[in-house]
């Protein structure tokens, strides 16, 4: 971080887990190679469309990164997950991790009964779109991508206590390797129960990486703060906030 | 419907805009029969609060008729006669289960804007800025009122709107601003600013065993009235506030000040010349003289009470006198819910009585008109029911 950096109060907003070792450099024809490939790649995989198509603009991207950064961001291999040690850690790469506590005035079996039947996550975690329960351990999730496009992944619980944990993780053959957890600690004085909910997304490489945080908009952080509210909102009052549809003198 | 929508810097206009419609379960519609402009519209007015989008539909202070009910809502019917409260409040969270129900914690949508500028997220307010949720407001024919199994308020049969209308927010506001003041027999109060909230604050100190009560504007009408509700009145064009206090004190202050003026105090001279300069530049948000002049002639460990309407920064605020006189400093947006129903049954006995400060009625079809006087205190203008 520069010293001019350093007097803007920024606080992190998404944690990038660093790498266990650095990434083998690239030569200069290849960077250049890379670059030229990447931007076709881009320009196809965007014109061809579908799922298909992003894989391909998103693989381009890699290339194009690599090629700027003189950097494979290919070949590596894992560096320690902060939070998903343990059954349900993530292997490696560069994880986009985002932490949210939100304190709900309902007791923790109800906070947990909502979140255990994982059919309700796309109720008010606005990225996904739905949630399909296969059987008691595991389910098939559908997030909105960029560009009107779908990313897909199976995931399981790998660990689940009644009223006070819920973890899960995506299994392999993924779009996006992603694991997430809920903890449920009852607040001080018993005014209502504290909700920690840990996220985290391992994307698939590079430029990749920055097209699926998308997912989350341009402000991860923010917008996992904003899925959590709506989910308070309709645990203490059944319904959610909204002025979508009021009238006004626009238009 | 017609709906009153802001439309810029003093720029409010009339307009035809969709009927409003039940978005969700706890909501209700209401057919507005009484609104009024209230000082703290006036802020929106000048364009001196952020996050104001052209077209909004203004209005916090309304009654009406319920004509439609969401599901869920078990405890109203169809051609109920309600007042609203002006902070729209799930009755659910922490904030509201402690009555503190204009900091609700689930009624704005515009939440994580809110707290970028002050921290945490308030209650969403009905026509008052999306740092406050931007919900359309009650200046209107129809308005969509959100857990209308909370706020709403049946009115009992024999009261007319205007004498009940200002228990959506003005008369709790000035009780409230009282209450803080924790008043003692004997106690003296000086209140700063005239306008509905200060004038109805004159009453309230009375009501609450104040001894005296002493105002200060410089509008010659407002000063008038004031003193009609037996209020010492100082007018600050005329004499200098803090001497004229610590005479009418013997030197001690009185026990309580209030800041009903909020955050574009008139003043002349330098400090208004640095505000402005300031404020132009953006360096300041908020002009707070009434609040500076409250701090400094408030009497060693009194009570700073703060009605008045602030949206951001203030500079050059006096926190040595706040610290070294042992100053309390209470704020707030009313917790209107809390206070409708007794203030209601103070009304309906015959001890509060709020309609003295009205001096227009206007059709909603002159809301800029009646906003224009309100602004700039023509015509002896100090509060305006409009009927839509």
């Amino acid at each position: 971080m520069t010293a001019t950096e350093s007097h803007v109060p920024q606080p992190p907003r998404t944690v990038e887990v660093p790498l266990g070792r650095k990434e083998p450099a690239v030569d200069v024809p290849e960077r250049w190679v890379s670059l030229i490939g990447g931007g076709v790649l881009t320009v196809y995989g965007i014109a061809r469309g579908g799922v298909g198509g992003l894989a391909l603009a998103l693989a381009g991207g890699g290339l194009i990164k690599r090629g700027i950064t003189g950097r494979s961001w290919l070949n590596r291999t894992g560096g320690a997950l902060a939070v998903a040690e343990g059954p349900g850690a993530l292997p490696g790469a560069r994880e986009i991790l985002i932490e949210k506590a939100v304190t709900v005035d309902r007791a923790p079996d109800e906070i947990y009964r909502f979140w255990r039947d994982l059919r309700n996550l796309p109720r008010f975690m606005r990225h996904l779109e739905s949630v399909e329960i296969v059987d008691d351990r595991r389910s098939r999730w559908s997030a909105h991508a960029p560009l009107g496009m779908r990313v897909r992944w199976d995931a399981e619980l790998v660990e689940e206590v009644p009223g006070e944990r819920l973890r899960w993780r995506s299994l392999p053959g993924a779009d996006m390797e992603n694991a997430g957890a809920v903890q449920l600690i009852p607040a001080a004085g018993g005014r209502g129960t504290v909700m920690r909910v840990t996220l985290q997304y391992a994307p698939p490489a590079g430029a990749v990486g920055a097209a699926f945080a998308r997912l989350f908009g341009e402000e991860p952080r923010q917008q996992v703060a904003d899925d959590l509210r709506r989910l308070k909102q309709m645990l203490e009052t059944g319904e959610v906030a909204s002025t979508e549809g009021q009238p006004s003198g626009r238009y | 419907m017609r709906a009153v929508c802001w439309n810029g810097v003093a720029d409010v206009r009339v307009k035809t805009v969709p009927d409003p419609t039940i978005i969700n379960p706890r909501d209700a519609i209401i057919r507005v029969t009484s609104t009024a402009i209230c000082g703290s519209d006036l802020h929106l007015y000048s364009g001196d609060v952020p996050a104001m989008r052209k077209g909004d539909i203004l209005g916090h202070e309304f009654m009406g008729e319920v004509v439609e009910l969401g599901p869920e809502v078990k405890n109203l019917q169809k051609g109920d006669r309600v007042l609203v409260p002006f902070p729209i409040a799930c009755g659910a969270c922490f904030f509201c289960k402690r009555e503190l129900w204009s900091c609700c914690d689930n009624s704005n949508p515009n939440a994580a804007q809110a707290e970028e500028h002050w921290g945490h997220s308030p209650a969403g307010l009905f026509g008052y800025s999306h740092l406050t949720g931007g919900y359309a407001g009650g200046q209107a024919q129809y308005v969509r009122v959100p857990f209308a199994d909370v706020g709403p308020l049946k009115v009992p049969e024999g009261l007319r709107d205007e004498q009940v209308l200002f228990l959506t927010d003005i008369l709790p506001t000035a009780w409230q601003a009282a209450e803080h003041c924790n008043i003692q027999r004997g106690d003296t109060v000086a209140i700063w600013g005239a306008g509905p909230v200060g004038l109805l604050t004159v009453v309230c100190a009375y009501a609450m065993g104040a001894e005296r009560v002493i105002i200060i504007d410089r509008v010659p009408e407002r000063l008038e009235t004031a003193r009609r509700k037996n209020a010492v009145i100082i007018n600050d064009e005329k004499a200098d506030v803090g001497e004229v206090l610590r005479d009418i004190t013997g030197g001690r202050g009185p026990d309580a000040t209030i800041d009903a003026v909020g955050m574009e105090a008139h003043d002349v001279g330098l400090e208004n010349a640095y505000d402005r300069a300031r404020h132009a530049m953006r360096l300041e948000t908020d002009r707070p003289h009434a609040l500076r002049e409250a701090i400094m002639h408030c009497r060693k460990g009194g009570v700073v009470s703060v009605p008045g309407f602030y949206s951001g920064t203030v500079d050059r605020f006096p926190m040595g006198a706040v610290a070294n006189k042992g100053l309390t400093l209470r704020s707030g947006q009313a917790h209107v819910h809390r206070y409708m129903r007794p203030l209601l049954d103070r009304i309906q006995r015959g001890e509060l009585d709020a309609t003295f400060i009205i001096t227009h009625r206007l059709p909603l079809e002159e809301a800029a008109h009646g906003y224009d006087i309100f602004k700039n205190k023509r015509e002896d203008c100090i509060k305006v029911v409009l009927t839509p």
